[in-house]
């Protein structure tokens, strides 16, 4: 059974590790923050100005000066730092951040990604995912394996406005987790009894599946 | 050195009609209410304003786009400004879209005195279009150039007769990049005090980059998404 929002957040959070500094985009990356392993510790970072992101105030206690780059309302956490746009994209630029996690349109087989605008209909704007994905040492997108209409989000060629080049390093759909290798997408793990057949079949570029291909633990 | 002034409407005198204004904030957070409230009641025209979203339908710079004050805007995020969005989308509005990063760097090195810059952001996209491309350490990069504005409007939490500025929060976002960068930069405060009463440690703009500040008033402070746990 192909995953969840939530069950795609689950195994982002198991590429976590002890001392991270992470990005998490809108939307489904956002979610990962509810699953981190309790051993270890990781910072989440917001663009917009803070470093140790808490969670969601309780009713009631809701500032709307502490917000997160979704522009939720959040809190702090013991050992937060606010900071300024340009510090903050200092630290993303400057590789400081270990890992980012963002959604996506469109992702090929050479590490592209489009997520920012549908041209004549959808205009959402860059905001920071374009820093984000030019300067982060480790990229993984999270998404749904096809679109509204079926069709397949992992391709060969991106067909929408571009967002970076050669950039994702891992893809983390309702029904695999794919690495983007020097010779395209390859397959590591389908979710819970998903077949190989159906990734494939739903995969718009050819897919490397080398053995048995297991399935994820959630 | 006194700088203070009496309100918003004195804080944009001298401000015309074509000009270029940046704007502070992130969403709706650390916006200059008072100042904008008040560009929206001069009937300035033909504007173009630097701000890295445009408020909301019905707050915020949102306010100054339904009245079509606005000839262009450079932005990052049009996200859930849906009269931004129209007009974008039927032309009526000239937009700039950058990434987010290069335009908090562009605004520091305007208020630095650094041209121009190279990054990493947007190569190989429609971003990097026309642009001058070098490769550093393996990677190309973009010329980018600095921004600078005939008026900063930015939003402090505190501030001082002299003009020093502390933001609170993540309020500060792109207020203190752009408190560098205009030739006249207003201030609105929450809370005004005389020099000499905030600590020089926690200043986070010191005076010199502020022309004008004054105290403002009916803060709404609206939230965009009020999100709580139970």
């Amino acid at each position: 059974m192909s995953l969840d929002k939530n069950g795609i957040a689950k195994r982002i959070a198991q590429e976590l590790k002890d001392g991270y500094y992470v990005n998490l985009g809108i939307g489904i990356p956002t979610l990962v923050a509810n699953y981190v392993p309790e051993n270890i510790e990781v910072v989440l970072q917001s663009e917009n100005g803070l470093l140790g992101i808490g969670p969601f105030p309780k009713k009631g206690e809701a500032d709307p000066d502490l917000i997160n780059a979704g522009k939720q309302t959040v809190t702090t956490i013991p050992g937060s730092s606010f900071f300024d746009s340009s510090l903050s994209f200092a630290m993303i630029r400057g590789g400081h951040v270990d890992l980012t996690v963002l959604g996506a349109f469109e992702v090929t087989d050479k590490g592209d990604i489009s997520s920012w605008k549908i041209p004549g209909k959808m205009v959402k704007g860059m905001g920071g995912a374009m820093d984000l994905v030019a300067a982060a040492k480790n990229i993984i997108v999270a998404t749904t394996h096809t679109d509204r209409n079926g069709e397949p989000k992992l391709k060969t060629k991106c067909d929408l406005p571009l967002t970076g080049i050669n950039c994702v390093k891992t893809i983390v759909t309702d029904l695999a987790v794919i690495e983007v290798t020097d010779k395209g997408f390859k397959l590591l793990e389908r979710a819970p009894g998903v077949s190989v057949e159906e990734i494939v079949e739903k995969t718009g570029a050819p897919l490397i599946v080398e053995g048995d291909i297991p399935e994820m633990k959630l | 050195m006194n700088k203070v002034v009496k309100n918003a409407n004195e804080a944009i005198k001298g401000m015309q009609d074509g000009q270029t204004f940046m704007l502070g904030g992130f969403g709706l957070s650390g916006i200059p209410e008072n100042t904008i409230k008040a560009l929206v009641e001069s009937g300035l025209n033909d504007l173009t304003c630097i701000s890295n979203n445009a408020g909301v339908d019905d707050f915020g710079l949102g306010l100054l786009l339904k009245k079509h004050q606005i000839k262009k805007m450079i932005s990052s995020y049009v996200g859930e400004n849906k009269e931004f969005e129209r007009q974008l989308l039927s032309g009526e509005l000239e937009v700039d879209l950058i990434p987010q990063g290069t335009l908090a760097e562009r605004l520091r090195a305007g208020g630095a005195g650094i041209p121009a810059f190279y990054v990493p952001a947007g190569y190989g996209t429609e971003v990097g279009e026309g642009k001058e491309s070098r490769e550093f350490n393996g990677k190309m990069h973009l010329l980018e150039f600095a921004l600078t504005a005939d008026f900063a409007v930015v939003k402090a939490w505190k501030g001082d007769t002299m003009g020093n500025l502390i933001y609170r929060e993540t309020a500060n976002n792109f207020n203190q990049a752009m408190a560098t960068a205009g030739k006249i930069t207003i201030a609105e405060v929450e809370i005004l005090v005389p020099a000499g009463e905030l600590n020089p440690n926690e200043i986070h703009t010191p005076g010199i980059y502020v022309q004008r500040i004054f105290q403002g008033v009916n803060y709404e402070k609206r939230i965009e998404f009020e999100t709580v746990t139970e």
